[in-house]
């Protein structure tokens, strides 16, 4: 079952003195539980890509379905309620917020979704304990290194139980060591709880585990292959 | 949760939060003690005026105000007094004869206020017993006087002296007396001491051959937002076109046109101290704003709607302006106490000098609750317009575009 269909995207931005088009006609779509990058060099459009999938940021022209909601049409409003309730995100510079602890940020979106307490809670502690970082949950997230904050941020991402997750470059700031742990992760998530994870990356560590690699040149898909 | 995340927020840059609630709260003290200043001031130049010259309401004859002579006195019927002794509110009536006369002892000689009082009714309004510095106060039969210090000072005579009065009476018949001094007063206030004579009723009525007649009966309130409704109830018991009733406002318009005047400066000192304030604020805000413009467009990316993030920013705002109160109040709220319990009293050149004015030589401090209640409006207020600023840089959010302009 597709869970993102997009359709013939089209994104032109028209602020700078020359329109730059920065998607020419993507069409893809992606699997239920699929580990997909979406990869090329910088400027080709995967994080454009990723945005408009993730209802971030809307087409010039074409359609995005998400679980088979047609998500181009929709106002501000909705589209902050869809992704809330369909759409994980992992952001490159993690994006925590600094004055929460590791659980209560990986609550957050839980208590957005207004689960009781207690659920959230528990869930969030169980997350953390999968990440490995249990015994950080009541420190900030200053006080972690970059890839125990990427993990609560996977953690953060997975806790609403969304459809699936948006990564933009996920490990642009880790080293080796932190990366090849945080992949590991998400590919057992990716396994263990059909997870569906959706990379944009040039990072060929993550290239080299996932199992379907698209890639984008000139905001055009010029490969997609599935391993 | 927004709770925490608020009070965070306000704590992630100590210093700056901490200056801001500070500058507030100091505005608040300032406001506070300026506020209280004036306000203690105001209740005691309206309270010195009231239970000396006017009471909070006062009763005469018709005309009487505009032409204060004793052609204008009216008959002493006990049956008015009565009916006003048994209004709600009144708490005492101090009939009166009044007018000038010339008061001489030795080779000098001055003009004076010479009051005829009923003196135990008289000091439930105007504490005389306790102006009394030397000798004694009045009993309702003494044939005496009792002379303000600043007259006897002025006349060199003191207690047991004999002062004489010369003046015209009712009808204009001679008034003549000579008056063993019983006692002098003290009053606060200049013009009041300088000039005040006190004569028990009976003996002022003989004095200015005025026999059972009154100018005036001053009243003294239980508060003073009854006397609105005391001056309708005694004014639908009497004949208008004989007796005129009269709050303090309409008694004493100089006063509370002065107070308003004062009071409307008072407010401008106010309003600059505020607006210098609300700069600060905004600059607070502003930069709260600005420096997590990224954040914001991370939290709208996961999901939180604009009205949760400004219901956050709102929160941070309330709490620090509420902080900022409750410093601001509890740091006032000590010194206002102390200070109304023990009024700053003037000496020397500098209470002469105020004294000139005919105002008494002293700060008094009021601890009226809408002083304390007003300033935190106020701040409120001014936390509620410049949040504006942020919930509409919120509301105009573009996630993609915060996150990629923050960077």
């Amino acid at each position: 079952m597709s869970v993102i269909k997009a359709n013939n995207i089209h994104k032109t931005y028209t602020e700078t003195a020359v329109p730059v088009h920065a998607l020419n006609g993507v069409t893809l779509s992606v699997e239920e539980g699929e580990f997909t990058a979406i990869v090329g060099p910088s400027g080709c459009g995967k994080t454009t890509l990723l945005n408009i999938l993730g209802g971030l940021d809307t087409p010039t022209e074409g359609t995005v379905e998400v679980a088979n909601t047609d998500i181009t049409g929709m106002n501000d409003n909705q589209l902050i309620n869809f992704r809330l309730q369909n759409i994980g995100f992992v952001f490159q510079a993690y994006n925590l917020i600094p004055v929460l602890t590791n659980k209560e940020n990986v609550e957050f979106i839980m208590l957005l979704q207004k689960w009781p307490r207690q659920e959230r809670e528990q869930r969030a502690m169980e997350l953390l304990a999968q990440m490995g970082i249990a015994d950080k949950a009541n420190q900030r997230p200053s006080e972690l290194s970059g890839g125990q904050q990427q993990r609560v941020a996977v953690a953060r991402a997975l806790a609403s139980k969304p459809k699936f997750i948006l990564a933009d470059e996920p490990t642009a700031n880790l080293d080796s060591k932190s990366t090849a742990n945080l992949l590991d992760m998400m590919a057992q998530l990716n396994k263990e709880e059909q997870a569906t994870f959706v990379f944009s990356t040039h990072d060929q560590r993550v290239i080299d585990k996932a199992r379907r690699v698209i890639t984008l040149e000139d905001g055009k898909i010029v490969a997609d292959i599935t391993r | 949760m927004y709770l925490t995340l608020a009070w965070r927020n306000i704590w992630r840059n100590k210093r700056r939060s901490l200056i801001t609630i500070v500058s507030i709260a100091f505005a608040v003290l300032l406001a506070c003690v300026m506020r209280s200043l004036q306000l203690g001031s105001y209740n005691r130049m309206i309270e010195n005026a009231a239970r000396f010259y006017t009471g909070y309401i006062q009763v005469h004859k018709n005309g009487y105000w505009a032409d204060k002579t004793l052609e204008n006195s009216f008959v002493n019927d006990t049956g008015l007094l009565a009916m006003i002794d048994r209004i709600a509110g009144v708490e005492v009536a101090v009939p009166r004869l009044e007018s000038f006369a010339l008061a001489s002892y030795g080779t000098k000689t001055k003009g004076a206020l010479v009051l005829g009082v009923e003196p135990e009714r008289e000091d439930l309004l105007t504490r005389a017993r306790s102006k009394v510095v030397a000798g004694a106060y009045l009993q309702a039969h003494d044939k005496a006087v009792l002379v303000a210090a600043g007259l006897a000072n002025y006349l060199k005579l003191g207690v047991g002296d004999t002062l004489v009065l010369i003046g015209q009476g009712f009808h204009g018949a001679n008034a003549a007396g000579v008056y063993p001094v019983k006692g002098i007063l003290k009053f606060p206030v200049p013009t009041q001491n300088n000039q005040t004579v006190f004569l028990p009723l009976k003996e002022a009525q003989w004095f200015y051959a005025a026999d059972n007649r009154l100018t005036s009966i001053a009243l003294v309130v239980d508060k003073a937002k009854n006397v609105d409704r005391i001056v309708a109830g005694i004014s639908a018991n009497v004949d208008p076109a004989a007796l005129e009733v009269m709050g303090w406002r309409e008694l004493m318009p100089d006063l509370v046109q002065g107070i308003e005047i004062d009071n409307i400066s008072g407010k401008v000192m106010l309003g600059v101290l505020y607006a210098v304030i609300g700069f600060g604020m905004f600059g607070t805000f502003l930069m709260m704003t600005a420096e997590r413009m990224y954040e914001f467009g991370v939290m709208m990316s996961v999901g939180m709607t604009r009205l949760r993030m400004q219901f956050v920013i709102f929160l941070e705002m309330g709490l620090m302006a509420a902080l900022a109160v409750v410093a601001g109040i509890g740091l006032s709220l000590p010194v206002l106490v102390y200070y109304h319990h023990n009024p700053i009293y003037f000496t020397g050149d500098s209470a002469r000098a105020i004294e000139s004015f005919g105002i008494e030589a002293a700060y008094f401090f009021s601890l009226e609750p809408s002083l304390f209640y007003n300033q935190a409006w106020a701040i409120f207020f001014m936390a509620f317009i410049l949040g504006f600023y942020p919930l509409l840089v919120i509301q105009r959010l573009k996630p993609v575009q915060a996150m990629r302009d923050a960077l």
